[in-house]
């Protein structure tokens, strides 16, 4: 397993909610509740999910700007969870966060020049010139024009701040990139831009990512394997072209028919579900898709569905698939399922 | 496209522009189209394309100062909204078209049960009484598949989940059966799942009642599935229009090739996507002639010096305002190397 760069085995993260003057903790929000995924070495991981689904938590787990609830996170044989402080800085020179909304991360009175000396500071890389150098060696790789070092965020667009987002992200030389949406708030002409820029960057610099994103053409693109998230937990995971040309569980398959398609000649046939995702405080029993599920069965409701094999690295969590079958529904008994815990 | 009878909404020669500290920003600048009752017309276009000031035009929403109605006509029925006098846009406004916002979440009264903000409107509009009033609320909440809503209608926006907000923001819009329903990017804030389902409610309640649609969006999926004619705008101003499996089989201007061929594709992995070079200007400083002119591929002398006027395809329904228009369609799709259908 030393392929891998990050393993992550049953994580967890509840937010506790508190009530009263006492704060009593009268429940919680299970945000991600007992995920598992690797990511080898220069490959791309996307989370995909909707709203709630816990995939930005996830994400942010990684790097302990949550601190997770249980579970371990394994980044190159470092047990990320039982670190100190020291150690814990030292690691996030290693991994590096891009966050989706390029106007709200990045300090509107610093300039750019700054902004990447900072990171590089605050991890003891370089000295000032040194330092000077490096950020318009960083510039010149994420296509923005040396003039951009003494500029402020605000004389910038949104698709060339994300670049500068990515730059500061490449300025301490990280292993693993978590991009949270990097895209979600680009125009789809400057959205193309950052996606090339990404790939390009992980073919140059051997980049690790783990993609957050619920675009799934975006998905598509960018991906090496996905990983399906519906309340906090992975219903589906497959190297990306299994995942799109034979989506098992019924809610990637509802994903995948509710994105409006480039065809105006198509006819229009898809599954629509219905009603909302439900709350994260309680999600429902069993199966947490089941109330949505147009294939569910009663037992779904009474039974939580864990993750099988299908076929080499396609895992689905389904009480109704059974392992080899073709991917056709049969009828269960729900309760007879392996696990692969 | 349906020409029987006139238009129900004509928009001619519109010019809404934006005193600003940087000068005058021509956020729509000479645009025109017709809508067709019962039809559905698309504005597609991204950031600061100025398809949302069109909408606020028609509306008469745009705010003055810093706006500025520079000329050009909206003839709803036969008669200018914009020379108007406000009491009789007011009476027209809500009763004959009304409108849906991109945020749900921000277009309700926070403070004020979302049953009491339908009913003032259907007071004020239909001047029924109080009970009746409610009772109607119900109805309209019930007829856009609020689930339980005798007891919704006592909620409070915050109580209520985005995709249930945009159906009550949707019954809103309907409270006084529009003739024409502008719709601002009414799913750009919700989750796929939920915008499979807000869309074909639009499409089912357009079908019932006839209702005239202008639908805005930067979506060209959506586009796809929901738009009968396609306008598309950059830089405020209209590049082309064409009916919509037309435009998506034979995109004449090079910006809308580029935005199609930018665009990930959710059926086949792409190595790498199209892209169209550099950002969409600020409203101030669009550059002279063709207003693309600094992103196109196929630049000439005389788009850097004069606008190119949108014309008609002879012999079709198709129009676009390109110099090269003519020289470009002449090429070979597979040489030009940008559209592949």
């Amino acid at each position: 397993m030393s392929d891998d760069l990050l393993i992550v085995e049953n994580l967890k993260k509840h937010f506790p909610i508190k009530r009263g003057i006492f704060s009593k903790t009268v429940g919680a929000v299970y945000a991600v509740d007992g995920i598992s995924f690797s990511i080898p070495r220069g490959s791309t991981l996307s989370l995909v999910g909707e709203s709630g689904s816990g995939k930005t938590t996830a994400g942010r787990s990684l790097l302990r700007l949550v601190e997770p609830t249980s579970g371990t996170i394994t980044f190159d044989g470092i047990n990320v969870c039982q670190l100190d402080r020291k150690d814990l800085r030292a690691l996030r020179k290693r991994v590096q966060i891009i966050f989706q909304d390029p106007f709200g991360s990045l300090n509107p009175r610093m300039t750019v020049y700054s902004v990447l000396a900072e990171a590089m500071k605050a991890h003891g890389l370089g000295d000032r010139n040194s330092r000077r150098a490096r950020c318009f060696e960083l510039l010149e790789l994420v296509g923005l024009p040396p003039e951009a070092a003494d500029r402020y965020p605000h004389e910038f667009s949104g698709g060339q701040r994300q670049r500068i987002g990515i730059a500061r992200a490449l300025a301490v030389e990280p292993d693993l990139i978590v991009a949270d949406e990097p895209v979600s708030a680009l125009d789809v002409s400057v959205q193309a831009q950052i996606l090339n820029l990404l790939k390009d960057l992980q073919e140059r610099l051997g980049l690790t990512y783990l993609f957050i994103g619920h675009d799934l053409s975006v998905i598509r693109h960018i991906s090496t394997t996905v990983a399906v998230m519906y309340l906090g937990r992975i219903v589906e995971i497959a190297p990306v072209e299994q995942l799109f040309n034979n989506p098992i569980h019924p809610y990637t398959k509802a994903l995948l028919s509710a994105v409006p398609k480039n065809d105006p000649e198509r006819n229009l046939q898809r599954t629509v579900l219905t009603g909302d995702v439900p709350s994260p405080i309680e999600p429902p029993s069993g199966c947490h898709f089941h109330p949505r599920c147009p294939d569910a069965v009663p037992d779904c409701a009474l039974v939580g569905a864990n993750l099988v094999e299908y076929s080499k690295g396609h895992h689905v969590a389904c009480n109704r698939y059974v392992p080899g079958d073709t991917g056709e529904r049969t009828p269960t008994q729900g309760t007879g399922i392996a696990t692969n815990q | 496209m349906n020409n029987n009878g006139a238009p129900i909404l004509q928009i001619k020669n519109l010019k809404t522009y934006f005193k600003t500290d940087q000068g005058l920003a021509k956020a729509v600048d000479d645009v025109s189209f017709d809508l067709h009752a019962g039809k559905t017309l698309s504005v597609v276009g991204e950031s600061g394309c100025g398809k949302s000031v069109t909408a606020l035009s028609v509306m008469g929403l745009v705010p003055e100062p810093p706006g500025v109605k520079a000329g050009g006509q909206i003839l709803f029925e036969g008669r200018d909204l914009l020379t108007m006098p406000e009491k009789e846009l007011r009476a027209i406004r809500g009763n004959d078209i009304s409108m849906i916002f991109q945020e749900p979440m921000t277009s309700m009264n926070p403070v004020f049960r979302v049953g009491g903000q339908l009913s003032a409107a259907i007071r004020l509009h239909r001047g029924l009484n109080k009970t009746d009033a409610r009772q109607e609320a119900i109805r309209l909440l019930d007829q856009v598949g609020i689930p339980a809503p005798e007891q919704r209608v006592d909620d409070y926006p915050h109580q209520l989940s985005g995709g249930m907000l945009q159906r009550v923001m949707i019954a809103l819009a309907l409270a006084c059966n529009p003739k024409v329903l502008i719709a601002d990017e009414p799913t750009t804030a919700l989750d796929v799942t939920i915008q499979a389902q807000i869309l074909e409610l639009l499409r089912e309640l357009q079908a019932e009642r006839g209702m005239t649609i202008l639908l805005i969006t930067h979506d060209l999926g959506v586009v796809a599935e929901n738009a009968d004619e396609v306008v598309v705008m950059y830089a405020g101003k209209k590049v082309e229009q064409a009916p919509v499996a037309e435009l998506f089989k034979n995109p004449r201007h090079p910006y809308t090739q580029g935005l199609f061929a930018s665009l990930p594709s959710l059926e086949k992995t792409l190595e790498r996507l199209h892209v169209i070079e550099g950002n969409v200007p600020a409203a101030t400083q669009f550059p002279d002639g063709c207003r693309f002119n600094n992103r196109c591929p196929y630049v000439q002398s005389r788009c850097k010096s004069d606008l190119p006027p949108y014309e008609a395809i002879a012999g079709t329904a198709h129009g676009v305002a390109c110099w090269e228009h003519n020289a470009l369609a002449a090429l070979d799709p597979a040489e030009s190397g940008v559209h592949s259908p």
